[in-house]
């Protein structure tokens, strides 16, 4: 076997890049990254701000396979919240603002101090395959070849960018850095089935010229509280954030410039996302609304520089000069950079295997938002899994157990399943009504969920590993105290606790059920309890409240898992499959669906095709125990 | 939820016959057994004379064959309970709704007795093809009639309820994934306002739904002609009494006049309707023209009565509907013979002559109609099963302590109407939240 130069290449240094370098080298696979530039590494080309709701879930189930953004921004944040504080634990979403160059140097410190993992600045334009057509080097623009069979394709928009402010167009991945191009070429080589997206962002403002007497004043936590669950507290000095507002003054301008807007001129062929329209799509879509929100994020401690989210644009720079100004606060502000859209290609990620592996090029992963999705949660999420299966096969060879989440494992798991089985029509974000199993998935339990696989699979390191033995035992205890703490209504009653008065022993744990009755309430009565500390009392809380309703999600996953352990083969012919309609054939051989789970859920199957199905990979099995 | 393992249907194909089975199967069977028969347990596998009686009301229900297959020795490998009832209808439906209030099992869903047999390992498969073909036409069938059997009125109602739904819940789910952003602050306090006036309508539906006659029992059979051919007179010489008011004055009848009839072992809804022309300043008779169009639209069989005596004149009202699918009948053949092209039965409601050749085209019609369709009572046990857990869901949903929770339940009902009319996913909700709030920052 020819020698490889690395196990594994990470193609591309953004937020899907830093996980999947991190993973592989995690795994023991002897990794390099590759990126144009090593000072961009871990840059925030959007908006300065890590988590959200369903983002913040994903941070932390990154968190607990090991990954690093977790950690990274836990030393970058300058203002924690928690959003959905006041609603269920299951819907509850950390989000941090992030100081963009604490990140991107916390980002850089974590990777050049990652074992097993080095960093190479050079531009991929090519690779190349073996006899077999798998994966044996990739090429760089400077006619450097680096030997590997395994690579992790983590482009982002630098897949024939091009932005868009008005009528201008300039080719590039971010502003002032150049586009792949050789590298689109070599997918469109490959067949790669390419599709065109668009996003936006809004113009830079200098926040020394923000009157912030005008604006509302949002603070952040006190105490903030850490993404990592190695983390207990958080050392970064904290600062506000800011809202102002449009009003109809604006409006006006927008509306009246609105045909030079590249999104309404039609020069923007790409599907943007509904969850992040531009302003002048807000204007147009509500126009009712006479007044939208924006929040003024600062982009670091000591940076001027503020992120105004809520008006991004692609309208030219004259009109963005003309409509700022007539926000409160930002009369006299100063644009240091405009807003633009960029439109941008992205493979469709139903051609994915679930380990993020390409079958038109074995050994090539594709990972983040050349994938078709938005947001570095999203993007780090899928290059970890691509990372750590590229390492795991790297290590121990094509059979290698294919490491993945399901949808009731995790929302990593929703979210790869959406995009292998639906694909991205709009660029794709997580959101916690993605999530069926939501109760479950909890941004609090994602350790308790995802960490014990991770120790199987090997990507655990030997601090997390000695922190989640603490906790786990610390869980297990606590579980047992309140299971089999016992007492009668009457004896509660005595303690001034009203509950029905029916004879009936209750434990600890389902007297929490009670919405009268906290944690403080059952620690008046078995003051052992007390000794548990905060944190695991609250996991215990969350699992009380959603105790009534876990039989019905449980027997709902055991249905999901049984249809998706039966597996469809990628090579099924299904033109033999006798008593299927012609619609229903040309369904399931376009999309090759990987279970009859992924079949019965693609839109316009029939129950009666999912039993023709059924019976017809029972077959073989049958003929096969026979022989 | 307990019992959800536990699933039963009707296993005998739809008509009135000597002998009805049931089959249950599942880990409650033993629960059913006792409560319909108070018996503990049966000898396995052997056929035992018992009463049926209902679990709460303690009424007799039928006299009864009851079997019991112990797992694994079973078609599916559970436990299973057969019991083998008179074929009536009403007795069928009686003992269905009293495994329904026992509250430990569900109706199965399309296929899934075998589909339990094929994951226990239970049925081979390759040497039964035709089981392939049983099952195609089973399910094909009940997905068909999820949308066919529903009438109009009803499955609009339906629809309408799931489209409310999802509404309700991208609201609900709005609040939870886009709380940071500009929503109306009445958003969650009106959504249990919403469910209630759903609750409050789907309750209405199942206790006074006006169309439940026509739902319950029959093959819906509209009699249609021009005014003054007969229709009337048909209706009342094949039900034998006077159901309808006859007389010779054109337009006699104004409304849809509706009759049950048993066919041959099948039943019927005869509808006679008011008589089709083109022509007529009665604004009554024109509305009773519009409702006997649009009921033999939805009607199953069309009967035309044609007038032998004024043949071969054909109101172009009338020659619309004569199309293949349609009965034509040649009435008052004492007083007159035409010519006529098309496939036709000649009658007189005078003399009798005639009527039962055409009883006879009416049962081979319900045969076809019967042999490819789930009966109609097993049908609305399933609307009525599916219904009242829906209505159960959204009580849940409504006094849910949070609004994750509320969501969760919007969802179970959501999947419960699913099951009648199509499915929901999160893509139509993301829709909704989309179109009607400004979303993003």
């Amino acid at each position: 076997m020819e020698t490889h130069d690395f196990d594994v290449i990470i193609i591309g240094g953004g937020h899907a890049g830093c996980e999947a370098a991190a993973a592989s080298a995690r795994m023991g696979a002897h990794t390099a990254l590759v990126t144009h530039r090593l000072d961009t590494l871990g840059a925030m080309s959007c908006n300065p701000a890590i988590g959200g709701l369903g983002k913040g879930h994903l941070v932390r189930e990154i968190d607990a396979l090991d990954g690093i953004m977790g950690r990274i921004i836990d030393q970058a944040g300058i203002q924690f919240r928690m959003l959905n504080a006041s609603k269920g634990p299951a819907v509850r979403g950390p989000r941090a603002q992030a100081d963009r160059k604490l990140y991107k140097q916390a980002m850089q410190a974590e990777l050049k101090a990652t074992e097993n993992l080095t960093l190479i600045e050079g531009a991929v334009e090519d690779v190349t395959l073996d006899d077999a057509g798998h994966l044996s080097a990739v090429v760089l623009a400077d006619g450097r070849i680096i030997k590997t069979g395994r690579a992790v394709l983590t482009t982002g928009t630098f897949l024939r960018g091009i932005i868009h402010r008005g009528e201008e167009r300039i080719p590039a991945g971010r502003v002032g850095e150049a586009p792949s191009i050789g590298l689109a070429e070599t997918l469109e080589r490959l067949d790669f089935p390419l599709g065109r997206l668009k996003t936006g962002t809004p113009a830079r403002l200098n926040g020394q010229t923000i009157d912030w007497s005008r604006t509302e004043e949002q603070p952040g936590d006190t105490p903030p509280i850490p993404f990592s669950f190695l983390n207990t507290e958080i050392t970064v000095p904290q600062i506000p954030c800011h809202i102002t507002r449009t009003d109809e003054t604006a409006h006006k301008i927008i509306q009246e410039n609105i045909y030079r807007s590249a999104v309404y001129s039609g020069q923007i062929e790409g599907q943007g996302p509904r969850y992040c329209p531009s302003i002048e799509d807000k204007i147009v879509r509500f126009a009712d609304k006479t007044s939208h929100q924006i929040f003024l994020e600062p982009e670091g401690l000591d940076v001027d520089t503020v992120y105004p989210n809520g008006i991004s644009t692609s309208l030219p720079a004259e009109v963005q000069d003309a409509f700022i100004p007539t926000i409160p606060g930002l009369e006299q502000v100063e644009i240091e950079e405009y807003g633009y859209a960029i439109e941008y290609d992205f493979c469709d990620p139903r051609d994915l295997k679930r380990t993020m592996e390409s079958p038109r090029l074995p050994g090539l992963y594709l990972a983040g938002q050349i994938n078709g999705t938005t947001g570095y949660e999203e993007a780090a999420a899928q290059g970890l899994m691509a990372g750590l299966n590229a390492a795991n096969a790297a290590l121990h060879g094509d059979d290698a157990e294919a490491l993945t989440l399901d949808r009731a494992d995790a929302y990593i798991g929703v979210m790869i399943d959406d995009l292998i089985t639906r694909g991205a029509p709009e660029p794709y974000r997580m959101f916690t009504s993605r999530a069926e199993y939501r109760l479950q998935l909890r941004a609090d339990n994602a350790d308790q969920r995802l960490t014990p696989l991770g120790l199987r699979w090997g990507c655990i390191g030997p601090r997390r590993q000695y922190v989640w033995a603490a906790k786990e035992q610390a869980i297990a205890t606590a579980r047992d105290l309140t299971n089999t703490r016992v007492t009668t209504p009457n004896a509660l009653e005595k303690q001034g606790i009203h509950i029905n008065k029916d004879g009936v022993k209750r434990t600890a744990f389902s007297l929490l059920g009670y919405k009268e009755i906290t944690w403080d309430t059952l620690c008046r009565i078995w003051p052992e309890l007390a000794d548990i500390p905060a944190e695991i009392s609250a996991l215990i809380e969350a699992d009380a409240l959603y105790h009534g309703y876990m039989p019905r999600q449980e027997s709902d996953i055991a249905s999901y898992r049984k249809d998706a352990g039966l597996k469809l083969s990628k090579d099924l012919n299904y033109q033999d499959i006798g008593s299927l309609s012609n619609e229903v054939r040309t369904l399931l051989s376009q999309h090759k669906p990987e279970s009859i789970g992924d079949a019965a859920r693609l839109p316009g199957m029939t129950p009666a095709a999912v039993i023709a199905l059924l019976r017809y990979i029972k077959q073989p099995q049958d003929r096969n125990a026979a022989a | 939820m307990a019992g959800t393992n536990t699933i039963y249907a009707l296993s005998t194909p739809p008509g009135t016959s000597g002998v009805a089975v049931i089959r249950l199967t599942g880990p409650q069977c033993g629960t059913v057994l006792s409560a319909l028969t108070n018996k503990p347990s049966l000898p396995p596998r052997q056929a035992v004379l018992t009463r049926l009686i209902h679990p709460e009301t303690k009424n007799m229900l039928d006299s009864a064959l009851a079997l019991s297959f112990p797992a694994p020795s079973s078609f599916t490998g559970e436990d299973m309970l057969e019991l083998h009832t008179h074929g009536g209808r009403a007795v069928v439906a009686a003992v269905l709704g009293a495994i329904a209030d026992t509250g430990c099992c569900r109706m199965a869903e399309a296929g899934e007795f075998t589909r339990r047999a094929f994951d226990n390992g239970k049925i081979d498969l390759t040497g039964s093809e035709a089981l392939a073909d049983l099952i195609h036409a089973e399910t094909e069938f009940q997905r068909r009639q999820a949308m066919v059997n529903l009438q109009g009125g009803l499955r609009e109602q339906i629809e309408g309820w799931r489209q409310d739904l999802i509404r309700i819940m991208a609201y609900c789910d709005a609040t939870l994934d886009f709380s940071d952003e500009e929503l109306p602050d009445t958003l969650e306090s009106d959504l249990a306002g919403q469910m209630d006036r759903l609750i409050q309508e789907m309750e209405a539906l199942l206790n006074t739904h006006p169309q439940a006659e026509r739902m319950r029992d029959g093959i819906d059979l509209a009699i249609l002609g021009a005014p003054n051919a007969g229709k009337s007179s048909l209706l009342n010489a094949l039900t034998g009494r006077a159901a309808a008011i006859t007389s010779d004055i054109a337009g006699t009848t104004r409304d849809i006049v509706e009759t049950h009839l048993d066919i041959a072992g099948y039943p019927f809804i005869l509808a006679d309707t008011a008589g089709l022309r083109g022509e007529t300043e009665d604004r009554i008779e024109r509305e009773g023209i519009k409702r006997a169009e649009t009921r033999a639209k939805a009607a199953q069989i069309r009967l035309i009565v044609l007038d032998s005596t004024t043949l071969p004149h054909i109101e172009p009202e009338i020659e619309k509907w004569l199309d293949e699918d349609a009965i034509i009948v040649l009435n008052k053949s004492d007083l007159a013979t035409p010519d006529y092209a098309r496939p036709h039965i000649r009658i007189s409601t005078q003399t009798g002559e005639g009527l039962d050749a055409l009883k006879n085209v009416l049962k081979e019609k319900a045969e076809q109609i019967a042999g490819t369709a789930e009966t109609p009572t097993l049908n609305r046990h399933r609307q009525v099963e599916t219904l009242r857990l829906t209505m159960a869901e959204l009580e849940t949903a409504k006094t849910a302590p949070a609004a994750e929770l509320m969501a969760e339940s919007i969802r179970h009902a959501l999947a419960q109407l699913g099951r009648m009319t199509g499915h929901v996913d999160v893509e139509s909700l993301l829709d909704v939240i989309f179109s009607d709030f400004c979303i993003g920052k």
